[in-house]
């Protein structure tokens, strides 16, 4: 094997390798359109943010606007704060409202902006006031069960209450 | 009856602290050796061309093993995904099964076991073999110093094969899960690529598989060089030695493997 052929090879194997490694990076992990773009701000704040994660997207009527940066909890209020990165080619009014959707029932947790009508905008480290927390769907479960449980002991008790009356009564409560 | 038994007693403890003592005097030796072969890199590089010979040995020579076993872990492992993925209905999620498992896991440890016995085998043979028929004491008769002009070269060689090895693993890895999945079974190409490329993050998850593939780079190589250089110069002592660096090689990729995603994975889990 003599040096030229040897040299060769070498430079074919170190040139296939850096092209695998930026097929990784370009191709599968997609670093070029990896949120790069400066983008802006938004803050919101929620109840509960249910499995809401750190870089979970935001959707705008299904298209990824922007992804989450940062949660934290409002020491005060007790409230769920998240902050985003929205892309600056999009802008939303200032009566956007947020709420944290599940894709599916298994599926990933995002913020979806509904936009309003308002005509001014939101701006940089603006805040979005109307929220709709995350559906929690043990919370759900358990308040199904109790009512069901209230009402077949309210049945039990009442003796000779109709059941339709029972029902609107929890209706009522809620 | 009390003597025999603190005798005995006595007998495994001094067995007991001699193999302590005798495999931390064994890791310094490495580390002391480890320096060396840094000591020595200056002089080895300048002559180059050797450095270049053994990654063509190790790399090179590699390359048919290492795209094939990735070409196959690949394709088996989009079979296998697909399979379990199509019971929750998630079978469009198969591309960053694919991709997270091989560019995490297992391009760099599979590309790192292969590696140890196709490459890390040769370079200690070789330098045993050279050992037993006294090729470096004569090395050193002629002051030509055989950690520069043998052992640093073989070292860098691996280290610098390994990472593009791994990382061509990884590559026809994906390629394979790509033909299974999307030519083969049949799940839309866009999705394919889509999911892996929103599930799959160069930072952390691509350079994460690149820095642990440089680790066992370093780790095989200089396992490799060391029981070499160590080896008993007899026909048993280099059969001993070849061994000794697949079996250590191995069992020191999963463990280094263990302990790095422990590190790398945990803030990333919490998130």
């Amino acid at each position: 094997m003599n040096r030229s052929t040897i040299d060769l090879w070498v430079g074919v194997f170190v040139a296939i390798g850096f092209g695998a490694i930026l097929f990784l990076a370009l191709k599968v992990g997609n670093l070029l359109t990896l949120d790069r773009s400066p983008g802006y701000r938004l803050e919101a704040n929620f109840e509960n943010i249910g499995g809401l994660k750190l870089r979970a997207p935001v959707k705008a009527a299904g298209v990824v606007v922007g992804r989450v940066e940062r949660v934290r909890l409002d020491p005060k209020t007790y409230d769920a704060i998240v902050t985003m990165r929205i892309d600056s080619e999009y802008e939303f009014s200032k009566d956007t409202i947020a709420a944290i959707n599940t894709s599916g029932l298994l599926g990933e947790v995002y913020i979806a902006l509904d936009a309003g009508g308002d005509p001014q905008m939101l701006k940089e480290g603006d805040r979005i006031t109307k929220t709709q927390s995350a559906v929690v769907i043990e919370k759900l479960i358990s308040q199904f069960l109790f009512e069901k449980a209230s009402e077949a002991s309210g049945k039990d008790q009442g003796g000779g209450q109709p059941a339709p009356a029972a029902k609107g009564a929890e209706g009522a409560k809620k | 009856m009390p003597a025999e038994l603190a005798g005995g007693l006595a007998y495994w403890l001094r067995r007991l602290g001699g193999g302590v003592t005798g495999a931390i005097a064994q890791l310094g030796y490495v580390a002391r050796f480890l320096l060396a072969v840094l000591w020595h890199t200056p002089a080895a590089f300048r002559r180059i061309q050797l450095t270049l010979r053994e990654i063509y040995f190790s790399g090179v020579l590699s390359l048919v093993i290492i795209l094939m076993s990735g070409l196959f872990v690949g394709m088996v492992l989009s079979l296998q995904g697909y399979e379990t993925l199509k019971r929750y209905g998630a079978d469009e999620q198969l591309g960053i099964l694919v991709a997270l498992a091989l560019v995490r896991e297992l391009g760099p440890v599979i590309a790192g076991l292969l590696f140890a016995s196709r490459a890390g085998s040769a370079i200690t043979a070789e330098i045993g073999l050279m050992k037993t028929t006294e090729q470096l004491a004569a090395m050193e008769m002629m002051a030509v110093n055989p950690v520069a002009r043998v052992v640093a070269p073989r070292f860098w060689g691996g280290v610098i094969s390994m990472p593009l090895l791994a990382a061509l693993f990884s590559g026809f890895g994906i390629f394979g899960g790509y033909v299974v999945g999307v030519r083969l079974i049949g799940i839309d190409a866009g999705a394919f690529w889509g999911q892996m490329q929103a599930g799959v993050d160069f930072w952390p998850d691509v350079t994460n598989g690149i820095i642990k593939s440089v680790v066992f780079g370093i780790a095989v190589s200089l396992i490799a060089v060391f029981e070499g250089f160590d080896a008993k110069p007899t026909a048993e002592g280099v059969a001993g030695a070849t061994t000794r660096t697949v079996v250590i090689s191995s069992l020191a990729i999963l463990a280094l493997d263990f302990v790095m995603t422990v590190f790398m994975f945990r803030g990333a889990a919490s998130a």
